[in-house]
């Protein structure tokens, strides 16, 4: 008799999640894709339809600067997969071995940087590389190997994968916090099971640890990838909006910001800003896509 | 504690603005929060003793927030009777939406010369509307103890502006320049802008530019950065990385000799400074040649075409091209100059010595400011990224200068 009735408490418990997300989450969303279908000529806001991604992706000056961003942040995700992720499950593997003395405070020296603001990450960083006043050159020098330092933040060649890592350095604790909650999860009967059958020291790590921590080490690739295509903030605060030297450290973030914005003397464009934003929504999206239905249906779970 | 001084000063201007009922009150919008006490204790008190029914409130916003504020409250019509203009394009968008009126007609007007005003100006200059207020010269700051302990004179040539260079370089005590790339603005602004108007001959070429009779490739746009490109063996090590703070503080610090500067740093240079500073204008390529420089006009005053008391906001524009005014303004902000054709006389020697060469050489604006920045790509930004590549010779001066020309004209017609 019950089940015709609509169930009131349902909606009424939903209703704020619902109302908020949809305020801050859903309208913006929408509303940039929308604006991404305007222009405006002499303060008259048209539609255009897809005009802007046309000026995006044809216009050399637009798409030269729309590549050489996807690019950079291509080699910021992949420097971030390879150092990032398996130096993060190497300390989860060290941290969660049972005879590690002082384990809970390591585990918080390497976190903390994760909480800390990426102004004062990128200021503080940009100190301890400064040719002027950093400690970077003296320690090298004290060591013998001055001849090893270069003004990294400053050469095109190294800026981004100076900034690349000391956003690893800033986020190496989530990959380590998550592989070690992985990790203490297994349980112990599994691997002396294993030892049982003469499976010990690394190769346990390999052959039982590795496979049951598989399903973690996915879901950190993909914050890793959602997180480095939507950043902006480190670059901002090492670089500035124009992303020196020549646009090396230029990522999807910065460029839209200083599209959408305005630098300067240029003055902002929400609607070729937005179109850029749509566009880094699209990148995300299908990586994403990729990975729920590619990878992520076909990881085998275990279950004690 | 801005905040505080300002909500103190608005209650107490209300209080005495409710005491006469004749009395017009006028307020002044600007994104100077940091003169809000030079205009409480310096500027109105001596307005409104001339003007005793005017009572005048000065009502700063966030500079970073100003551009935003301001047009929210056009529209919304709360906005004050005064604007404080941010130089060419911002202004001319708010003059040509209707909400700034047209001052050309206005008295104070006579006051001020074609260059100073042409930053708010309509293109082809047939109206005004914002009084000038402060201009920014570019020239070198330079270290009078270390030129006297390496012995070098103060270089007016090109030629004897590297020689001193190499001196300081030999010397080996001082880094002979303080400049980075890392900011790019500085190699633009402090380089290119600073040295570049003596190779173009000021207003003749940026006008010519405008005009499409120049163009960037043109020798006397590419030679600016072929200077650019000779400065970087005296950088200091490292410049690729140094920051526009870096460069501040090792010339303050007594490090560097000489510092490519604007002349809005005198404040601060003199209160972190504890050795003498001394300054030169941009070196001539041969001596007797007619020297221009750059004197960027920064900062103006507008007023509201909605202004319910525009009669006594013209009387205040109008006294800000008096005399008087320029003299409390310039004395109290030494390193923004007056832009009216008064002689004013200013204590502090640094400012003194920029201000002088306006006696001398020719005055200009930034060449890239008027115009031609308001397409895409953007030649201010452009510069700036053209600026530092050739100043670290990662790019030829000429194939800088073909880029920048490419790229403008894309969109600016005469250039095509």
């Amino acid at each position: 008799m019950n089940t015709s009735k609509i169930k009131w408490h349902i909606v009424v418990f939903l209703a704020p999640a619902v109302l908020v997300y949809t305020a801050i989450m859903i309208f913006p969303l929408f509303n940039t894709l929308r604006l991404a279908l305007y222009s405006e000529t002499d303060q008259v806001t048209h539609f255009v339809g897809m005009e802007n991604f046309r000026t995006l992706f044809g216009d050399p000056l637009w798409s030269n600067q729309f590549w050489n961003a996807l690019g950079n942040n291509m080699r910021f995700f992949v420097i971030h997969m390879i150092v990032q992720n398996p130096i993060g499950i190497a300390l989860a593997a060290i941290l969660s071995h049972p005879r590690l003395r002082f384990a809970a405070f390591y585990r918080t020296a390497i976190f903390i940087p994760t909480i800390l603001s990426f102004v004062i990450v990128g200021f503080a960083w940009k100190l301890i590389l400064s040719p002027i006043w950093g400690i970077a050159p003296d320690m090298l020098a004290s060591i013998g190997l001055k001849s090893l330092y270069a003004p990294w933040l400053g050469k095109e060649e190294y800026a981004l994968t100076t900034l690349a890592l000391i956003s690893v350095w800033q986020f190496i604790g989530i990959p380590m916090m998550l592989i070690y909650a992985a990790l203490l999860s297994i349980p112990e009967e599994v691997l002396e099971a294993g030892e049982v059958d003469g499976i010990t020291g690394f190769s346990a790590f390999w052959k039982i640890k590795l496979p049951l921590i598989l399903p973690s080490i996915g879901i950190i690739s993909i914050l890793t990838f959602v997180g480095n295509f939507n950043a902006f903030d480190l670059i901002y605060a090492a670089q500035g909006a124009l992303a020196g030297p020549n646009f090396s450290t230029d990522i999807l973030g910065t460029f839209m910001f200083r599209t959408f914005f305005g630098f300067q003397l240029q003055l902002g464009d929400p609607h070729m800003g937005s179109a850029i934003a749509s566009g880094m929504f699209g990148i995300i999206l299908v990586g994403v896509c990729i990975y729920l239905f590619g990878i992520q249906t076909r990881l085998r779970r275990y279950q004690f | 504690m801005t905040r505080k001084i300002l909500s103190l000063a608005l209650l107490g201007s209300t209080i005495l603005g409710g005491a006469a009922a004749a009395e017009v009150t006028i307020t002044i919008e600007s994104w100077r929060n940091d003169d809000l006490l030079l205009w409480q204790d310096k500027i109105i008190p001596v307005f409104e003793a001339a003007n005793p029914d005017i009572k005048v409130k000065f009502t700063p916003s966030a500079p970073a927030e100003y551009n935003a504020v301001l047009n929210a409250k056009l529209d919304a019509g709360s906005a004050g009777d005064l604007i404080t203009c941010r130089p060419f394009d911002t202004s001319l968008l708010l003059y040509e939406a209707g909400n700034l009126a047209d001052l050309s007609d206005l008295d104070g007007m006579a006051n001020f010369s074609s260059v100073a005003k042409s930053a708010w100006q309509t293109d082809d200059g047939s109206a005004s509307f914002c009084v000038p207020m402060a201009s920014v010269i570019h020239g070198f700051i330079y270290n009078k103890d270390a030129f006297k302990e390496v012995g070098v004179s103060i270089p007016t040539t090109e030629a004897e502006f590297f020689a001193a260079l190499e001196a300081f370089k030999a010397d080996g005590n001082y880094t002979p320049m303080a400049m980075g790339t890392n900011d790019q603005w500085e190699a633009a602004t402090m380089g290119y802008q600073n040295i570049g108007p003596n190779y173009w001959k000021g207003e003749e070429g940026r006008l010519a530019l405008i005009a499409g009779e120049q163009s960037l490739t043109d020798p006397q746009w590419v030679a600016p950065y072929k200077t650019l490109a000779k400065w970087a063996d005296y950088l200091g090590d490292g410049y690729e990385a140094q920051t526009y703070p870096d460069s501040q503080n090792i010339f303050t610090l007594g490090r560097a000799a000489i510092y490519p500067a604007g002349s809005w740093e005198i404040t601060g240079f003199n209160a972190q400074a504890d050795f003498e500073m001394g300054a030169f204008k941009a070196p001539v390529m041969n001596a007797g040649d007619t020297c221009y420089i750059s004197d960027h006009t920064d900062i103006a005053m507008g007023l509201n075409a909605a202004s319910p008391n525009a009669d006594a906001a013209r009387k205040l524009l109008d006294w800000m091209g008096t005399a008087e005014f320029a003299t409390i303004y310039a004395n109290a902000l030494p390193g923004f100059f007056s832009l009216s054709d008064h002689d004013i006389a200013m204590e502090d020697p640094l400012a003194q010595e920029f201000v002088s060469w306006r006696g001398e050489c020719e005055s200009t604006i930034r060449s890239t400011y008027q115009i031609l920045s308001r397409g895409t790509p953007n030649l201010e930004n452009d510069t700036w990224n053209a600026s530092a590549q050739v100043t670290k010779g990662a790019e030829t001066p000429e194939d800088a200068a073909a880029r920048l020309q490419a790229g403008l004209s894309t969109w600016y017609e005469p250039q095509q």
